[in-house]
């Protein structure tokens, strides 16, 4: 189990340092950093800046929840992590990559390479189920082969089934995902994230759209599918019981900064609380 | 506590003013409109309007309606080989307008498009290709590669890219962001985002715009015949030339067919598949 130092509610920027955790229990080499965040800007016009310095650091293996009040910048933090849009200063280092820096086509090895979950699942809505998983394979193959699961080689086929399998719907793997309740989209987008194989999973408020008890049961699925896997998993929610139940870590935003870090296990809701207040 | 009740003529008395129906138009507006009006009346004058020449032309209409019926079938196998032809020019022309304007349309959608400058060009071709007659793109086709129906398709593949190519990038201006995001996040291409998310999404109106040029196209096509551009209205113009209006009759009634079937198949095709 990863262990952190719980990080007082700062003001100042933290160090990563800071944040450097105990090795996991009995290793002799401390885990990787998967992802460094150091002092990331980024501002919408004129407005004040929503992300004002944010230092952040998540460890390879490990489950970090995001929490802040509506607008804190949680969206736009795990967005300018892989540039969907472009952070004004600071750096980015995921998985050993200088992202600010990359080149468009290493930035799209890059992305390849992490997992990202959106709050509406963003499938193609005219599209099976079994094709917008196959999308995922796009990660590693470029060409039309990939665009539809009636074109794609066997072996991608194969594992596009698997994947769905993974999030227990092999069943309605024809079926046209408009035609999906809410629970079962967002399965079919973990299963596309699945398919690219990656080594990182960001998800922005993955089951805000759902009731509670698909909520709970994706969250579950999804949860214990990254620690099966092994992966490295950022998550935002509104949701603290999630933030609790499912992460091993704890990260609060508020006015632009990380103002709360700590590990999951010794929070108690009034604390986090603190963090919309 | 509960508020005392406020009768209608107290909020009468005390609520805001109630604007007017209308807003008063300002000077400049009010002069326009003048000016607008003063032109319409001009072209009236312009277009020289006569009663008199329309009620002297009824009787030589109604003459002309008369040697029409019976419509003279005598001539109906070659016609139909014209109105066949017609048709194989609409349908081949169209085709490939629709073809050719799939990746004109990428070019021209500001979110696909690779460069500024593409953009620009495939937007000013698009313009060019749509703002032309198609009747002067026959022309000038007829002159290009000779007289008949190759040069009608041409002028009309040329016009379909007018008017698809500028609806299909409409379209996918306005697809879903969602999905492309989802595509760009996960790491594909720009042809792979542009063939996975935006086409599926704007599908439905690349259908629907298809559709619609093809019965355009099928209109268009008979015009084209009368500047030599093959089909059947150049059958239409020599019978008429010829006065002989029970030909004519037939010509205008298989067109009229024409079109009618067409419309019919393209609305039934539409309701199936979107
Ligand atoms: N594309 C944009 N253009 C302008 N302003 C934006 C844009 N995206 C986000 N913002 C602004 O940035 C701020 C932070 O937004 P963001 O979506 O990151 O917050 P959030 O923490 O994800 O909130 P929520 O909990 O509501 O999802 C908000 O005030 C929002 O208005
Ligand atoms: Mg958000």
């Amino acid at each position: 189990m990863l262990a952190l130092q719980p990080r007082p509610l700062a003001a100042d920027p933290i160090r990563v340092e800071a944040a450097a955790p105990t090795p996991l229990a009995g290793a002799a080499v401390p885990a990787a950093v998967d992802l460094d965040i150091r002092g990331m800007v980024k501002s919408f016009g004129e407005a004040k800046p929503v992300l004002n310095g944010v230092d952040l650091a998540v460890l390879r293996g490990q489950s970090v929840a995001l929490i802040g009040a509506n607008g804190a910048g949680k969206s736009t933090l795990l967005r300018c992590c892989l540039r969907l849009i472009e952070a004004e200063g600071g750096s980015v280092r995921l998985l050993e990559r200088d992202v600010r820096r990359l080149a468009p086509r290493d930035l799209r090895r890059l992305r390849a390479r992490v997992g990202f979950v959106f709050q509406r699942h963003n499938l193609v809505p005219r599209l099976s189920a079994l094709s917008n998983v196959v999308h995922g394979a796009q990660a590693r193959h470029a060409g039309a082969r990939y665009w539809l699961h009636g074109l794609a080689p066997k072996a991608v086929r194969e594992e596009a089934m698997h994947c769905l399998d993974l999030v227990g719907l092999p069943h309605i793997a024809r079926q046209r995902v408009d035609s999906l309740s809410g629970g079962q989209s967002q399965r079919v987008a973990i299963a596309r994230a699945l398919m690219q194989r990656p080594q990182f999973v960001m998800a922005d408020e993955p089951v805000a759209s759902l009731d509670p008890n698909a909520g709970e049961e994706v969250m579950g699925l999804f949860s214990d599918l990254m620690r099966r896997e092994g992966l490295t998993l950022l998550f935002s929610s509104h949701d603290l019981r999630h933030a609790v139940d499912y992460a091993d870590r704890i990260v609060g935003l508020r006015a632009g900064r990380v103002e709360l870090d700590g590990p999951a296990r010794a929070q108690d809701f009034a604390g986090l609380r603190e963090i919309y207040g | 506590m509960a508020e005392p009740f406020v009768g209608p003529s107290a909020v009468a008395e005390r609520g805001p003013a109630v604007p007017g129906r209308f807003d008063r138009p300002g000077i400049g507006t009010f002069l326009a409109y003048l000016l607008a009006i003063a032109f319409f009346v001009a072209s009236i004058d312009g277009i020289g309007i006569s009663v008199e020449d329309l009620v002297a032309g009824i009787p030589g209409i109604g003459r002309m309606i008369g040697q029409m019926f019976p419509p003279d079938l005598s001539r109906l196998d070659s016609i139909a080989l014209a109105l066949l032809e017609t048709f194989q020019m609409a349908l081949v022309g169209t085709v490939f307008g629709i073809v050719l304007s799939l990746p004109l349309a990428i070019l021209a959608t500001r979110s696909q498009t690779p460069h500024i400058l593409l953009y620009g060009c495939s937007r000013a071709l698009i313009s060019l290709f749509r703002t032309v007659p198609d009747l002067v793109w026959a022309l000038l086709f007829v002159i290009a590669v000779g007289l008949g129906p190759f040069a009608g398709a041409l002028a009309i593949m040329i016009d379909t890219i007018g008017f698809c190519g500028r609806f299909f990038a409409e379209a996918m201006e306005e697809a879903d962001h969602g999905p492309q995001e989802a595509l760009t996040a996960l790491g594909a291409s720009r042809l792979g985002r542009v063939f996975c998310a935006v086409i599926p999404a704007a599908l439905p109106s690349f259908i629907g715009a298809s559709l619609f040029s093809l019965e355009k196209a099928t209109r268009a096509s008979v015009v084209l015949g009368l500047v030599g551009a093959g089909g059947i209205g150049i059958e239409l113009k020599v019978a008429m030339d010829l006065f002989s209006y029970a030909q004519a009759a037939t010509i205008i009634l298989s067109i009229f067919l024409l079109v009618l079937v067409v419309e019919r198949v393209s609305t039934f095709l539409r309701q199936r598949v979107i």
